[in-house]
């Protein structure tokens, strides 16, 4: 009879080692840095921190990221749940392909993505003297920023929804077609309510990757204070400038905001999770 | 609506392209109701697609009321389609659901909200569930959901309703009565209905003519009473119902089969040669041996008839018989009497008319 709770205890004990390990590990990997970042920010105290958030280049970089980020998930959002759909409902050549092709963004560098439009749209690039020309600017503009950041974010709202339209299959699109619903009745009325949760987290983590973006539009950007510098940016200048209260306010308050669209984003993926395992939510 | 179907050919997509209907050609009259039946992969669920629009066929035809329908919008068919998992949407209520064929009508053709709101009343009476507007799908039983895929198939009031295993995710009592409710609003909304189906007994019971599929091709089209009396092949003898297969030979007017205890039978003018008869359990006939018979075991009892196992030697039967086995059976053994077999030879059945053809052909032969 001692053997059993001798193990029982043993199991507990290590239960109990695993569990504070994780924690420590967390609190120093993820806690640790946020908190840190807005201690700095605050060292000056409050009112320092929101001083710095006013001056007009600070102003500038925000409202750029604000801009980027709607934009970026407004044609990323669209181009994703018509590629999500594509792959979800049809079988065609290349297929695989296709797919391989929109994950490519995640495992390739962003930097790398950066010079690519600095390679076509450069002074120096293929198109760039003739693009130059006709005063189209890409590169060191808004414009080169949001390619860098349509890049970078391309594959979330297709990889959220994919999963989700595969197991729906494609039996309520059918339906509503025989109903004699066209392209846009079955994918406005069935498909996207049907993925809406999906949908939702999707834009989301687009949202928090098009904030925080900094490899693939630094390379573009040019770094141009007021004129090219989004958040991420703004703040690496700042702290290379020994600004350190500016740029840990800077830091703060993207981190305030990257945490906020993730944890609407876990709300919203406990309810896709309910709605899939039949719990409605009606 | 009459729907005419020809020689529809269509493969499997990818690189192995099985062909999953080998030149179908079928015709389903103005008000029919006519029953697909089949193993798995006979295509009977291809053919309703292809009838739907769904699937595109690689040729042939499909003809709508004289009208050839490729290329034609699903909306222009005017076909009611019910999924075998019913499709419902899952975020719209019952009412909407049902409303939602003429909810997309393009805005010239669509009828107004009142107009849409009497009528999904109406079909909420008609599939018996007036109460239910406002659920949603998940909270409606398997039947209920059923009955709210075909309201919603009927609201544009189509006059080909096209139904795939629409009773297959159904318990066996709400399955009887759904089914006979299906053929009744057929009758009463004069419609056209094909079914598909994998279960023969559903398919016997509820259509006027049931067409038999095997591997893309229909291998028997006929009403119920002809497919049991006259089953073309033995894979319709043996799909249709539980059967007893026995080998033989016909010589000189007579059917011989190779087993013990089977008695001989007479067959008109069908000519010698080795030939299959199969025979439904009920149908066999016993008659008590004065010695060295077949030994019979009483094993239960089904559809108030008594299931015996008849051993035969080789193998052991069961047959069906409707009153209490005669006491003078067990004595001294029984011989089974067949004579109700239908008889096969070359996989087809064997009839009179087909052999008086085959001479035909053979005086041709010897003419020439």
């Amino acid at each position: 009879m001692t053997a059993p709770v001798l193990n029982k205890k043993n199991l507990n004990i290590s239960r109990w080692v695993l569990i504070i390990t994780t924690y420590i590990i967390v609190g120093i990997m993820l806690v640790l840095p946020p908190v840190l970042v807005i201690i700095e920010a605050l060292r000056d105290g409050p009112y320092a921190a929101f001083a710095s958030m006013t001056d007009p280049d600070a102003l500038a970089a925000i409202r750029l990221t604000l801009v980027m980020t709607v934009a970026s998930v407004a044609i990323n959002s669209t181009f994703g749940v018509l590629a999500a759909w594509l792959i979800a409902k049809y079988r065609f050549p290349m297929r695989g392909i296709l797919l391989m092709l929109i994950e490519l963004p995640i495992s390739i560098s962003p930097v790398v993505a950066g010079l690519v439009w600095l390679l076509l749209f450069g002074t120096q690039g293929w198109w760039g003297e003739a693009l130059n020309r006709m005063n189209i600017h890409i590169a060191f503009a808004p414009a080169g920023i949001l390619l860098a950041t349509l890049f970078v974010t391309f594959p979330y709202v297709t990889r959220t929804l994919l999963p989700l339209m595969e197991q729906q299959g494609r039996d309520a699109e059918d339906a509503a077609m025989l109903l004699g619903a066209s392209f846009w009745q079955i994918l406005w009325h069935v498909t996207l309510p049907e993925a809406r949760w999906a949908l939702l987290s999707g834009v989301l983590l687009t949202t928090a990757r098009a904030m925080g973006e900094f490899g693939a539009v630094s390379v573009v950007s040019g770094h141009i204070p007021g004129l090219t510098e989004t958040m991420p940016l703004h703040i690496e200048t700042l702290y290379n400038g020994y600004q350190s209260v500016a740029a840990f306010s800077m830091a703060t308050l993207l981190a305030i905001m990257a945490m906020a669209t993730v944890s609407l984003r876990s709300v919203f993926e406990s309810r896709a999770h309910n709605v899939a395992t039949g719990e409605h939510d009606a | 609506m009459s729907v005419r179907i020809e020689t529809l050919v269509r493969r499997a997509p990818g690189p192995e392209s099985k062909v999953l209907l080998d030149g179908v050609s079928l015709d389903v009259p103005d008000g029919g109701f006519v029953a697909l039946v089949g193993p798995s992969g006979a295509g009977k669920t291809t053919l309703l697609r292809s009838v739907a629009g769904l699937d595109a066929p690689e040729s042939g035809h499909v003809v709508i009321d004289g009208r050839a329908v490729e290329g034609l919008a699903p909306r222009e068919r005017n076909v009611g389609f019910v999924f075998q998992n019913y499709a419902l949407f899952r975020h719209m209520t019952v009412a909407k659901n049902i409303a939602f064929g003429l909810d997309v009508l393009p805005r010239g053709q669509r009828p107004s909200k009142a107009d849409i709101t009497a009528r999904v009343a109406e079909l909420l009476t008609l599939i018996q569930l007036p109460d239910l507007g406002q659920a949603y799908p998940e909270r409606l039983s398997g039947g209920q959901r059923q009955r709210v895929a075909l309201a919603r198939a009927l609201a544009t009031r189509p006059g080909l309703l096209l139904l795939d295993e629409p009773f297959g995710a159904l318990d066996p009592v709400v399955r009887r009565t759904v089914r006979a409710w299906i053929r009744a609003l057929h009758d009463q909304l004069k419609l056209t209905t094909i079914l598909v189906t994998h279960d023969q007994e559903e398919a016997l019971d509820v259509a006027d003519r049931v067409v038999v599929m095997q591997d893309g091709r229909i291998v028997q089209d006929a009403d119920p009473q002809t497919l049991e009396e006259e089953p073309a092949t033995p894979f319709v003898m043996e799909f249709l119902g539980e059967s007893l297969r026995f080998e033989g030979q016909i010589s000189s007017g007579q059917f011989v089969p190779n087993q013990a205890h089977v008695g001989a039978f007479d067959v008109q003018s069908l000519s010698d040669g080795p030939a299959v008869a199969m025979i439904r359990p009920h149908e066999v006939r016993l008659h008590a041996m004065r010695e060295d018979g077949a030994a019979v075991r009483q094993i239960g009892v089904r559809y108030g008839l008594i299931r015996l196992s008849v051993n035969l030697g080789v193998r052991t039967v069961e047959i069906l018989q409707p009153e209490p086995t005669a006491s003078t059976f067990y004595d001294c053994g029984v011989q089974l009497d067949i004579q109700e077999a239908r008889l096969f030879r070359d996989g087809k059945l064997a009839r009179a008319a087909q052999e008086a053809e085959t001479g035909q052909q053979h005086e041709m032969v010897s003419a020439i």
